[in-house]
């Protein structure tokens, strides 16, 4: 196989385990590119990519556009912030008029789950999903996964752990359906009040102490709280959560074995992970941003290696 | 209805003499290889030079720089046609700085596939030199100035005409040889 399956890249539900294996394996290669002396390659230079972010980042979109550099594409970005959107323009609207411009690819982060999925139906361009509000965030899912594999090798059968707020985590969700499509067993683990009722449903399962959630898994992906998302209180306070949810050095310690420790970004130190942790041996952290511009370019390049009908 | 005519352009025979030929043609020029490095062009020009590498270690018991380069990235075919780019691995683990190169293909055909991996290769810095190795020249067919500056066999052929080159242990029966392929019409 050497094409996707599709023209979009709008969560990893759609995607078959045969598109991961692919994005991964093109991912390697250039991976090998961003370490030569030149990092640059010319496969994009006749496509225009617009970034478009109605959302805050710096991690995800650093990246992307790296990636898009790294591939010699035309870069537009995009902030709603500093844009029309302020002044009552619609998404579609203000998509329509970027693409009137000649754009090939779009990349988008917007608050609200679905509108990649919307875009998608009403432009004609390659999308990609940068995050959703709390649905999906693709890119960041195979990220971990080559991550993950590049440490301990294939993550069919291997035991990954994601710790957090589930409930308002895209990188949960798509971390899910990656995992399990590329044949790993997946747990939860964080305050009853953060893990959606029924999540079970999509062959996963939950364990509410974190000592025994961590004994039993070779990963640990720790998650952000997102207070930002936030409505109610669900937990009394950040420190009650870090002594009952914190992953921390003591914690490690009483385990029989090394496990793996992931973070999506950004970290709030001493809530979720505590900082010793956090730069430790085990914490491949910064491995995750580095791969994250791989990752990317392989996703760039395989949709670009179709064109639109 | 389509037949495939077959014939055989090199036997094992010939192609052992020619990769040997090849090969002392390479220890005339650069005696020591101390600052020489052979690098294959994915996927297949790598067997090739593999081979061609291990019969020159084995000739002057030297150590020589091995690497594979892919052209993928740099292709000028990229969304044109219908054909779908596969990547494949580069694996070059020395600095090319001011190394001669000696780059081989099996087949060189329109030149395009060199020129893209000698600018994939630029990437790895400066060569002193490069020069070109391929087993078959298709001379009548180039698209762009890339002649080879070391030559197993050239051919004549039109542009419908399919050179393979079969390599032992690649599938069933397979052995070292070099097979010439048309599409008849019945």
């Amino acid at each position: 196989m050497s094409q996707l399956s599709t023209k979009h890249l709008l969560g990893i539900k759609d995607l078959k385990a045969d598109d991961l294996r692919l994005i991964l394996s093109t991912a390697q290669k250039f991976k090998e590119i961003i370490n030569r002396p030149i990092k640059k390659v010319p496969t994009l230079r006749d496509i225009t990519v617009a970034n478009l972010f109605f959302e805050n980042s710096t991690r995800t979109r650093v990246s992307f556009e790296l990636a898009q550099k790294r591939l010699s594409a035309d870069v537009v970005n995009f902030s709603a912030s500093a844009s029309s959107v302020k002044k009552g323009e619609t998404l579609l609207d203000t998509v329509n008029n970027i693409l009137a411009m000649k754009v090939d690819m779009v990349v988008m982060r917007h608050p609200s789950p679905g509108a990649p999925h919307f875009l998608a139906k009403h432009i004609n361009a390659n999308i990609i999903n940068a995050g959703d509000g709390t649905h999906e965030h693709p890119t960041q899912a195979l990220l971990d996964a080559f991550s993950i594999e590049e440490r301990i090798g294939n993550l069919e059968g291997k035991k990954v752990l994601i710790v957090g707020d589930i409930m308002h985590s895209r990188v949960a969700l798509s971390n899910i359906f990656c995992l399990k499509k590329l044949g790993a067993e997946v747990k939860l683990c964080g305050p009853p009040t953060l893990i959606p009722k029924d999540i079970e449903s999509l062959g996963i399962s939950v364990e509410l102490n974190i000592q025994k959630a961590l004994q039993w898994c070779d990963v640990a992906n720790v998650l952000r709280i997102q207070l930002e998302r936030q409505q109610t209180k669900y937990f009394p306070s950040l420190r009650e959560y870090a002594n009952f949810y914190g992953v921390n050095m003591e914690r490690l310690n009483k385990l029989e074995k090394e496990i793996l420790i992931l973070h999506p970004g950004p970290i709030n130190r001493g809530v979720e992970i505590t900082s010793d942790v956090a730069d430790s041996s085990q914490s491949i952290i910064l491995d995750q941003v580095e791969n994250g511009v791989a990752i990317r370019m392989a996703v760039l390049f395989l949709l670009a290696n179709r064109t639109i009908d | 209805m389509l037949n495939i005519d077959m014939r055989i352009l090199m036997d094992t025979n010939l192609m052992h003499l020619s990769l040997t030929r090849l090969g002392y043609e390479l220890i005339e020029n650069y005696n020591d290889f101390s600052d020489v490095a052979i690098i294959g062009v994915q996927p297949r020009g790598a067997i090739f030079a593999k081979k061609l590498h291990q019969k020159i270690e084995e000739i002057t018991d030297c150590k020589i720089r091995f690497g594979k380069i892919d052209p993928t990235f740099h292709r000028d075919d990229f969304r044109r046609g219908d054909d779908i780019l596969k990547a494949n691995s580069t694996e070059i683990d020395f600095y090319v700085e001011n190394l001669k190169i000696i780059m081989v293909d099996d087949v060189l055909f329109t030149g395009r596939t060199i020129r893209a991996a000698m600018d994939a290769l630029m990437s790895f810095g400066r060569p002193e030199k490069v020069e070109l190795l391929t087993l078959i020249d298709r001379r009548f067919n180039r698209e762009l100035p890339i002649q080879a500056d070391y030559l197993g066999l050239s051919v004549d052929t039109i542009e419908q005409v399919k050179v393979k080159v079969e390599w032992e242990g690649e599938g069933d029966g397979a052995v070292d040889r070099v097979w010439i392929l048309k599409e008849m019409e019945k």
